[in-house]
């Protein structure tokens, strides 16, 4: 029966936390804090018990404001900081068998390298901004076990190519671009190994609305020619309704509300979510 | 006939957590749609009639009752308490849903909008640029517009452009939330060819009309709404 494939990208109960805690708030569930630190030891609770499945070719949006723990889930789903406590499953590795986050750094370099893909707000994380553009591609094909010069320029410039950037610039290094096309050259990176999985965070955040449009147009393209699943974090809840099928609300480090995202913004149920759609959707 | 849905006690409401308001929009509604069968749903603005298609397409959850809802892919399934995956696969399949406003991605042109609904069951651009075109002529929307953006186009030719989207997928149900509401007396005659044609080709269908007039001969059952109750 179609509608029940199994999910490549599977979280159970991801936490992150900052600091040690203590003995007022190490039993976070027990003594359920109002907000995700702790007053007496200062514990940043950043993320809690995060659970859901990204399905093929799906978009899953998550928006919440800032300091809600949407990047922080990003950046532990991309091994960039390591995940207090949680279960991640992805089908392309392992079968989805094996928890990521209890693999070796070895092995989540592979991960990285093989099956994921990550789209920064900023740039400057996601590029080296002295080299030049292809070969910024070039590292992670490099990554991924390319060797011959031949093959990574030819998938280069396809990548370029397919992100809109012109290949008479690909020598160029990305600090000659404007902030729309150092997105797309971190797009076409992000994509060079043909991962399952892409995480996007914010990337629309800080351009203008011309070259946010450019973007979206290009995620929209992406999904619909390549079928790739995409992780969406975003404050615009413009963005989440143009891309994302599902969306999950974060607030304080946890999950809030989840799911269909019209629903999301047409019936929301949760307080935080009705003012986030009251106040953003005018 | 079989039947294609059925609704039980189906209540829905809103509480306004900013406002410290409840609002209730349908009260214990009950609805059966046979297949093939065209149900008309009729009421003053504000009694509930739009509540009832949300509910069905999920784009509000019911708070109590049932939607029972007979799939070729799940079989009978309530759609109140389906999963959003099913209700993914079911709005990609079976059920369509078309409004008095024309939603689409901004930068689409026409024949993109229809394209993208028949890629998105799974088919192959060729494929879908085909079918496109042939729903763009069966309904008669000027092939100079095919490759326009769709904010330029009059009431008529959204309203065109949004069943097309939605027949594309020859749909199994299709809602119709006041299709005609903004329509001259031309459109409206055209609109209600394109009806009985869906109704004559098979198509279930569930739709909300002010003009009650518009819904003579067209229906076989219809429902008047009052303050969120079926009449």
């Amino acid at each position: 029966m179609k509608g029940f494939e199994k999910p490549v990208l599977e979280i159970k109960n991801l936490n992150k936390q900052f600091g040690k805690g203590c003995s007022d708030c190490c039993d976070i569930n027990e003594k359920k804090l109002e907000k995700n630190y702790c007053p007496e030891c200062g514990t940043v609770y950043a993320c809690q018990d995060i659970s859901f499945e990204l399905y093929g070719g799906e978009i899953l949006g998550v928006v919440g404001e800032s300091g809600s723990g949407k990047s922080t889930m990003m950046k532990c789903l991309y091994f960039d900081q390591e995940v207090t406590k949680g279960e991640g499953y992805l089908s392309s590795y392992k079968d989805g068998l094996m928890n990521i986050f209890n693999e070796s750094s070895q092995q989540k370099r592979y991960i990285r390298n093989h099956v994921l893909g990550k789209v920064y707000q900023n740039p400057m994380l996601g590029l080296k901004m002295n080299f030049s553009s292809i070969g910024n591609i070039a590292q992670k094909l490099i990554a991924a076990g390319y060797r011959s010069v031949r093959d990574m320029e030819s998938r280069g410039i396809d990548l370029l190519n397919h992100v809109n950037i012109p290949v008479f610039r690909m020598k160029e290094p990305p600090k000659n671009f404007s902030g729309g096309m150092q997105q797309r050259v971190q797009i076409a990176k992000a994509l060079s190994n043909n991962p399952p999985v892409l995480l996007l965070d914010e990337v629309t955040t800080g351009l203008d609305l011309s070259v946010q449009a450019n973007v979206l147009d290009l995620i929209k393209k992406i999904q619909r020619e390549l079928g790739i699943s995409m992780i969406v974090v975003s404050h615009d809840l413009a963005v989440i309704r143009m891309l994302a099928n599902r969306t999950i609300v974060m607030l304080d480090g946890r999950i809030i509300e989840k799911g269909l995202t019209d629903q999301i913004l047409e019936d929301p149920q949760h307080p935080y979510t009705q003012q986030l759609v009251h106040s953003l959707l005018v | 006939m079989k039947n294609l849905l059925n609704i039980k006690n189906l209540w829905k409401s809103f509480t306004l957590h900013n406002l410290q308001k409840y609002i209730k929009a349908i009260q214990d509604i009950n609805i059966l749609v046979k297949e093939g069968e065209f149900i008309g749903i009729t009421g003053k603005s504000g009694s509930g009639k739009s509540t009832i298609l949300k509910c069905i397409y999920r784009t509000y959850l019911p708070e109590n009752g049932s939607i029972l809802y007979q799939s070729d892919n799940f079989g009978a399934i309530d759609i109140s308490k389906a999963t959003e995956r099913q209700m993914i696969y079911l709005r990609k399949h079976e059920i369509g849903y078309v409004s008095q406003f024309l939603s689409v991605m901004p930068r689409t042109t026409a024949k993109e909008v229809v394209q993208q609904a028949v890629i998105e069951m799974g088919y192959d651009i060729d494929y879908a640029q085909f079918q496109a075109e042939k729903m763009l002529s069966h309904f008669e929307l000027d092939i100079k517009l095919w490759d326009s953006y769709p904010n330029t186009f009059s009431g008529g030719e959204k309203l065109r452009l949004n069943i097309a989207r939605a027949m594309v997928k020859r749909p199994r149900l299709l809602l119709l939330d006041e299709p005609t509401a903004s329509l001259d007396n031309v459109s409206k005659i055209k609109v209600r060819e394109l009806i009985e044609q869906l109704k004559s080709e098979g198509t279930t269908m569930l739709g909300i009309f002010h003009d009650i007039d518009f819904m003579q001969g067209l229906c076989d059952y219809q429902y008047n709404m009052q303050a969120g109750e079926v009449i």
